[in-house]
């Protein structure tokens, strides 16, 4: 019982951020039509922003707590201007060319901003553990948790339910959701679709690295983690459906699952059954399991 | 049809030239010069699958089965020969491929593109857990001969690698080229833009799409037992999908008209990878993603649109309706 | 005589659509049979369940006594069923002649050569020669993409010829064409296609075409055959009239 408790515990706290991430994958995707390569890059920046805030407030002798909080409102600040920056003063050049120009211009700031990260905090790896111990540790049936991982769950089904609420329940989301289905009828309905673009963009960034800072705390920022996550979450989106954010969710929750479960009873599959997954939805629903209605042209 | 053209087979010319300029060229130049050709292979081989309408981002799967292969055997059976080496890596891909590719066949367009990198990424994950094959950290392997002959110079054991890889591309190159003129290219070209006519036509779209992806296998393969030669090294990176991005990005870099654009946008990158290193430590890939960008801006066909005129001029007239067009038709 | 198409019983229902109900009929060689009725009537349907891009839900379909009911359209036209289609399938990036030199490579038997030229072997002659029938000759070098609507029709039907069916059903060939060129065009088919395929069948709605062209007409409705004779009796069938023509007179 204890051991079934630890996996779904364990698959829970991995699901919590890879949901994140892959939110704003699919959301940028359903939205704009891109399939953002760069979006790990956003999830790395994020969490080198965090360890550099965190060590700021540390060095001013200010409470874990507050690097806690500082941190998160800074990368959302620096997410979402470059996100903005980024939308505006770059893909946009490149709308209404072949979608696979676009594909190849986040490839191409995937590779600038790998190494931009390697100018500004170099190739040696940080730690920002202060927040850490922010929540304390958490004892039940025998098992051991720490606080921190644990907050992750609720705080990404918060973060879930506020962005499925913002589509589903508010006027400005029914304005994206209009975006996504058909953006051809938005733009003859007055609506303002630069405006939803960039603020899409911006926000599937800020969701990036959002989860970047979340993580920061308990793992090692170093090159690499930008291309293992953006794989990873690439693979949730495709298991979930290109654009949903239910998919996310179930995708992120299978992913965080099989990782637990490979980690615990086989660690050779760990990685490899993910993809095997991915591959298994490609070929048998390749739509995805949710898939997004996507009106067709004849 | 069209201008004229120049047979394939004077291709061998350039590939000697290439060969023998080797003899003077400076060692760091012989070494960027083999990775260049070698990347170039499996470029190559994604372009040839690309006319069927198909892109693969994964083509990292066969360039490992090549390298790992070639390692194994290398090791187990002692074959250090080149040439016997680049043969087993490309039957590796190629045997690999045979397998794949009917499976993948059917999936159109981004679908198949998703796929490949799924499938690359499986054997990545494989390989990565693999104790026996050194895990993440892969394993190493000795140095090739040629002919029973041994290289103790490094200086002639990089030139031999480096003849051998341009003479293995020269000669991929000039059979891509009798390919893509041959009757099977044509109905490639055809498979992209109707498969269902070419079904209609009594034709197998799957089966045309399959042998292109064998045909890209078996030069990934190949790629990878060359790319093992030269660093005499092997790992599950091989595999990763920031390697098959790569080919795609030469392939991308080539555009899709030009044989020779693959080699000069292979040879682009290394050079930039190379200066950039060079100069700016940590920077080749933040060279490289700044040249990707001037290209799509500046050369939205890739680089062979610089030597290439479009396949055909538009002569923006539309043809006449057949009512006048009565000269030369029975009745 | 064995008839070229032997039809029994064809069942086809899309959720509550009918669009083939308990079809039967017969195509005797030498032919030329045009199949009328409203839009949704099931004409389309009947030629796609013919050519193996449908499968009927139920029935048989034999071609020259051999049962073909199952068979995907590359088996369909291998063994001998080619046809156009309402709008042109193809290779808009190739020229005029590609188009016909890969319908010469598939109709070849053996596999296809990866090294021998595509216009060799008598390719691009015999795709020249299509493309001279139909008046194209001088457009053979023109990519599909630059040419008209009524010429890409032309090309669409060539494709279908080089094959010599035994059958060849024609969608709507004369639709896109201007009143004017109509029957210059339908001529300029009948005519084209005479050496190599006796037997047609013609999806078409105009009555006129119809009439001059067909000696056998077959009139659908809601899936099912309504009248089936020759032009005069079956045009002025009052069901006919009905529910395909319209208008009493």
């Amino acid at each position: 019982m204890n051991f079934f408790l630890t996996i779904v515990l364990d698959g829970l706290i991995e699901a919590s951020w890879l949901f994140i991430v892959a939110l704003g994958l699919t959301l940028v995707f359903g939205v704009l039509k891109i399939l953002n390569v760069a979006h790990g890059s956003f999830y790395a920046l994020g969490a080198y922003i965090a360890a550099t805030t965190v060590t700021i407030v540390a060095a001013h002798s200010l409470p874990p707590a507050a690097g806690f909080v500082a941190m998160l409102i800074s990368v959302a600040l620096i997410a979402s201007i470059v996100g903005l920056l980024l939308e505006r003063g770059l893909l946009k050049m490149f709308y209404g060319r072949d979608e696979v120009v676009l594909l190849l211009v986040t490839y191409a700031v995937f590779l600038i901003l790998e190494d931009t990260t390697k100018l500004i905090w170099g190739v040696n790896p940080i730690y920002a553990t202060q927040p850490y111990e922010l929540f304390g540790n958490v004892e039940f049936a025998g098992l051991y948790y720490v606080g921190y991982d644990l907050m992750l769950i609720p705080a990404a089904a918060l973060i879930g339910t506020a962005v499925w609420y913002g589509l589903n329940r508010t006027i400005i989301g029914k304005i994206v959701l209009a975006v996504i289905h058909n953006e051809e009828m938005s733009v003859s309905m007055g609506v303002r679709v630069n405006r939803v673009y960039a603020a899409a963009f911006a926000f599937g960034v800020l969701l990036a690295a959002l989860a970047g800072a979340l993580t920061a705390p308990k793992i090692s920022m170093q090159p690499g983690l930008s291309s293992d996550v953006i794989i990873l979450s690439f693979a949730i989106v495709v298991i979930g459906g290109l654009g949903s954010v239910e998919g996310a969710a179930v995708g992120a929750l299978l992913v965080g699952l099989a990782r637990a479960t490979s980690v615990h009873l086989m660690p050779q599959a760990e990685l490899f059954v993910i993809y095997l997954i991915m591959a298994a939805v490609l070929m048998f629903r390749p739509e995805g399991l949710f898939k997004r209605e996507t009106a067709r042209r004849i | 049809m069209g201008p004229r053209r120049f047979h394939p087979l004077l291709m061998i010319l350039p590939v000697i030239v290439a060969v023998l300029f080797g003899r003077v060229l400076p060692t760091w130049t012989l070494s960027l010069a083999t990775i260049a050709a070698s990347n170039a292979l499996v470029a190559l081989g994604i372009v040839v699958l690309a006319r069927t309408g198909n892109v693969s981002f994964g083509q990292g799967l066969f360039f490992a089965a090549g390298g790992y292969g070639v390692a194994l055997v290398a090791n187990g059976t002692g074959i250090t020969d080149a040439v016997l080496q680049m043969l087993i890596g490309a039957v590796c891909g190629g045997l690999l491929g045979l397998v794949i590719g009917p499976l993948i066949a059917r999936y159109s367009g981004i679908f198949f593109g998703m796929l490949t990198l799924a499938l690359s990424m499986v054997f990545y994950g494989a390989l990565v857990k693999t104790t026996l094959l050194g895990g993440s950290d892969g394993f190493n392997v000795g140095r090739p001969s040629l002919f029973g002959l041994n290289f103790t110079d490094t200086r002639e054991a990089d030139f031999m690698l480096y003849a051998v890889a341009v003479v293995t591309t020269g000669l991929a190159a000039i059979a891509a080229v009798f390919l893509f003129r041959s009757e099977f290219g044509l109905a490639s070209l055809a498979v992209r833009e109707n498969n269902l006519r070419v079904e209609y036509l009594g034709l197998s779209a799957n089966r045309i799409i399959t042998t292109n992806f064998v045909i890209a296998a078996t030069f990934a393969g190949a790629s990878g037992a060359f790319a093992l030669m030269a660093q005499r090294h092997i790992d599950p990176q091989f595999a990763y999908w920031t390697t098959s991005g790569e080919f795609v990005f030469v392939a991308v870099l080539a555009g899709y008209q030009s044989v020779s654009a693959v080699f000069v946008a292979s040879l682009a990158l290394e050079l930039v990878r190379s200066f950039s290193n060079l100069y700016l430590p940590n920077t080749w890939q933040l060279a490289l993603g700044v040249f990707l960008l001037a290209v799509i801006l500046f050369l939205p066909r890739g680089i062979g649109s610089l030597w290439t005129r479009e396949r055909r001029k538009r002569t923006g007239l539309p043809a006449e309706a057949p009512a006048a067009a009565e000269e030369g038709a029975p009745t | 005589m064995t008839p070229v198409l032997s039809v029994r019983g064809l069942d086809k229902r899309f959720g509550a659509v009918v669009a083939a109900d308990a079809l039967s009929i017969d195509i005797a060689p030498g032919q030329k049979v045009s199949l009328i009725g409203a839009n949704g009537a099931g004409k389309t349907t009947f030629v796609n369940m013919v050519t193996g891009y449908l499968k009927p839900d139920r029935g048989s379909i034999e071609l020259d006594g051999i049962d073909i009911g199952r068979g995907s359209p590359r088996s369909v036209a291998r063994l001998g069923i080619s046809r156009s289609f309402q709008i042109p399938q193809l290779f808009i990036d190739l020229t005029a002649a590609e188009n016909l030199t890969v319908a010469v490579s598939g109709a070849n038997a053996g596999a296809l050569s990866l090294h021998s030229p595509a216009e060799a072997h008598g390719r691009h002659d015999k795709a020249a020669e299509l493309l001279g029938r139909f008046g194209l000759a001088h457009l053979a070098d023109r990519p599909v993409s630059e040419l008209a609507g009524g010429v890409r029709k032309l090309v669409d039907i060539a494709m279908a010829l080089v094959r010599r069916p035994k059958l060849l059903l024609l969608d709507e060939p004369t639709s896109g064409v201007s009143a004017e060129e109509k029957f210059i065009t339908m001529d300029r088919v009948i005519h084209a296609v005479a050496p190599d395929a006796a037997t047609i069948v013609f999806v078409e709605h105009d009555m006129d075409i119809v009439s001059r062209y067909a000696d056998r007409v077959v009139a659908f409705y809601s899936g099912r055959i309504i009248a089936d004779g020759n032009p005069n009796d079956v045009l002025r069938d009052t069901e006919v009239r009905r529910y395909v023509t319209g208008g009493a007179r």
